[in-house]
């Protein structure tokens, strides 16, 4: 019945155009069972039409992809029998109760009227949801309702779950509660693909990454790996008299034998660096030159300077909608 | 369990329990998934039973007003038009509702929820199964309301109880072959304001150029032809029949024929644009 692979997904070449314009432009993609995988990528890449047709919800174009070793295509009712999805927009009815929401899906997923019936109070309970679970959904708060939304995709619980962007407009609060069910579920075995245009989210939550940017997979490793391949990390420093950040400027660059780029805040700079001693020899040749430094640190690139480096822009947001309704 | 108002983060260990692994039951048969998603669609009215306001007031308003404002003029008095005017109010309001198949299905396709209905390992037709399942319940509570209020106005059918059932049944029949000509028109066009224009723009002409409120035989010959060929006066007609008592096999044929031909045109129909749908 099972077959025997320690791949989730595997998919080479996925093309899926959109009335002219290539949504997926070509993705390969091998995702191991267990973990998180995160889809790091600004809003138009091509995240979402990427789970859509891993989730069978769409044919590709070309290329072809196997979700624990069925086709997409050709076997696409053996997938549905072993993932959930959690779309970017709440899938869940608001026009129902959140208990008739769960009790509904277990029902249709083959639980008979009483067991439906407990399996959607436990996973309210479960959900901390038990308060609410008598209200209609569109009642909800959006932190309650991303709840439900995944506690609607674990009614029977999953092997592969997709989760497409399972925290956008949600409250810091809410968004910790969502990373928490994320752990818990990883931790009981499901596997989670889950696309954020949050780089910290992807850094928080995620085991690999694959960076995606106009429809095509751009980089791929875990979040450490990514941030290695543009340097150890950045300096970032402000001086006390802003008068002096052109002078800083020039010495540090001069000591770290790199750019020093001027940021926006005009008492501010910033450098990647490759040796972290470096940094402090800088700091050093700044305090002997007199210049005061205020604060400085010295972190692991982020994910935004990742993106930045492999991709020559911002992972900015637009207003370009991803999939057509 | 708490009665905290405040949403509290789900715990560890009761969501550890909930996730805990158990045999997956198996899928449902293509009937157990298609009521599950009737009974989905009577939540929905019952929690929002304005839905409902169509199927009351459009057969009251349709009955009160014909019989009150033509029956004097047409057939002498009140009492005799309703007597052949009341069948007719009561296809007219039956199927004037039956857009909701497609509104309905228009409306759940734009949601997140379709997403999710079409990733489960279902029979695919459920859904839209179920929802015309659903119709039928909305029908005949349309159908009896009609007759209820027939009924206190003074309509006697000769058709006695059977006759009268055997109408309601013929019309909800019709009514389910001619809501899948509107879930073709909900894949396919872009809003439920679309549908029901385009419904409007069907469904209006074809129910008043029939034989619902007057005799064909008082029409230009042009019309009187359309009219007569009208599947919808066939199925007045027909239930005109079985409930005054003067069944003619002929048109309850008809009607059986017409709503099994819209079933085979627009039910795969419906189904390969369903399956398609991205």
């Amino acid at each position: 019945m099972t077959r025997t692979t320690d791949l989730a997904i595997e998919a080479s070449g996925l093309v899926k155009t959109f009335g002219g314009n290539p949504a997926v432009a070509g993705v390969d993609l091998t995702v191991q069972s267990g973990g998180v995988y995160g889809f790091l990528g600004p809003n138009g890449a091509g995240k979402t039409t990427t789970i859509r047709l891993l989730a069978t919800l769409l044919q590709p174009d070309s290329g072809t992809a196997r979700v624990f070793g069925y086709d997409i295509v050709e076997e696409a009712d053996a997938i549905r029998s072993r993932i959930s999805l959690t779309g970017q927009f709440a899938s869940v009815d608001e026009d129902l109760t959140g208990a008739e929401n769960l009790a509904m899906l277990a029902r249709l997923l083959g639980h008979s009227r009483g067991m439906a019936k407990e399996r959607a109070a436990d996973l309210l309970d479960a959900f901390g949801l038990a308060h609410a679970g008598g209200r209609l959904v569109k009642t909800y708060s959006g932190g309650m309702r991303r709840r439900l939304d995944i506690a609607a995709s674990i009614v029977v619980t999953p092997d592969l779950l997709f989760l497409d962007e399972p925290t956008t407009g949600l409250d810091p609060r809410s968004r910790n509660q969502v990373w928490d069910i994320v752990r818990v579920l990883v931790a009981e075995g499901t596997t989670v693909l889950l696309t954020t245009q949050y780089l910290d989210e992807a850094d928080q939550l995620a085991d690999r990454i694959a960076v995606i940017d106009q429809g095509r997979v751009i980089a791929e490793g875990s979040p450490g790996q990514l941030k290695a391949s543009v340097g150890a990390g950045t300096l970032h420093l402000r001086v006390l008299d802003a008068a002096r950040r052109t002078d800083a400027r020039r010495l540090l660059a001069e000591i770290l034998g790199t750019t020093v780029h001027a940021d926006s805040d005009d008492a501010a700079l910033s450098a990647r660096i490759d040796d972290p001693a470096l940094a402090a020899a800088g700091l050093s040749a700044l305090s002997r030159a007199g210049i005061d430094v205020t604060t400085y640190a010295l972190g692991q690139p982020s994910l935004d300077e990742v993106f930045l480096a492999l991709t020559g822009h911002h992972a900015e947001i637009n207003d370009y909608q991803e999939t057509p309704a | 369990m708490t009665t905290s108002l405040v949403p509290q983060p789900p715990a560890g260990h009761v969501l550890r329990d909930a996730l805990a692994t158990r045999p997956r039951p198996p899928r449902p048969t293509p009937l157990a998934a298609s009521l599950t998603f009737a009974w989905r669609a009577l939540l929905k009215i019952k929690h929002v039973p304005e839905q409902l306001a169509d199927a009351i007031f459009i057969p009251i308003l349709f009955t009160v007003m014909f019989t009150y404002l033509f029956g004097g003029a047409l057939a002498g008095s009140t009492g005799e038009y309703l007597q052949t005017l009341l069948p007719g109010t009561l296809v007219l309001s039956v199927l004037l509702i039956t857009v909701y198949a497609g509104v309905n299905l228009n409306t759940d396709i734009a949601k997140g929820v379709f997403d999710r209905f079409r990733s489960l390992p279902l029979w695919r037709p459920a859904l839209i199964v179920g929802g015309l399942l659903s119709d039928v319940v909305r029908n005949l509570l349309a159908a009896l309301l009609v007759l209820a209020l027939g009924l206190a106005m003074g309509f006697r059918p000769e058709g006695g109880l059977g006759g009268v059932l055997l109408g309601i049944g013929l019309v909800l029949v019709f009514a389910f072959g001619l809501s899948w000509i509107w879930a073709t028109l909900g894949l396919v066009l872009r809003s439920p304001n679309a549908v029901t224009m385009i419904s409007f723009l069907v469904q209006f002409p074809l129910t008043f150029a029939s034989n619902v409120f007057v005799d064909p035989a008082t029409m230009p010959g042009w019309l009187a032809a359309f009219v007569e060929a009208n599947p919808i006066s066939h199925l007045v007609t027909a239930v005109r029949g079985v409930m005054g008592g003067t069944a003619a096999l002929g048109d309850v044929a008809w009607v059986l024929v017409i709503a099994v031909a819209l079933v085979v045109v627009f039910g795969p129909l419906t189904m390969r644009l369903y399956s398609r749908k991205t």
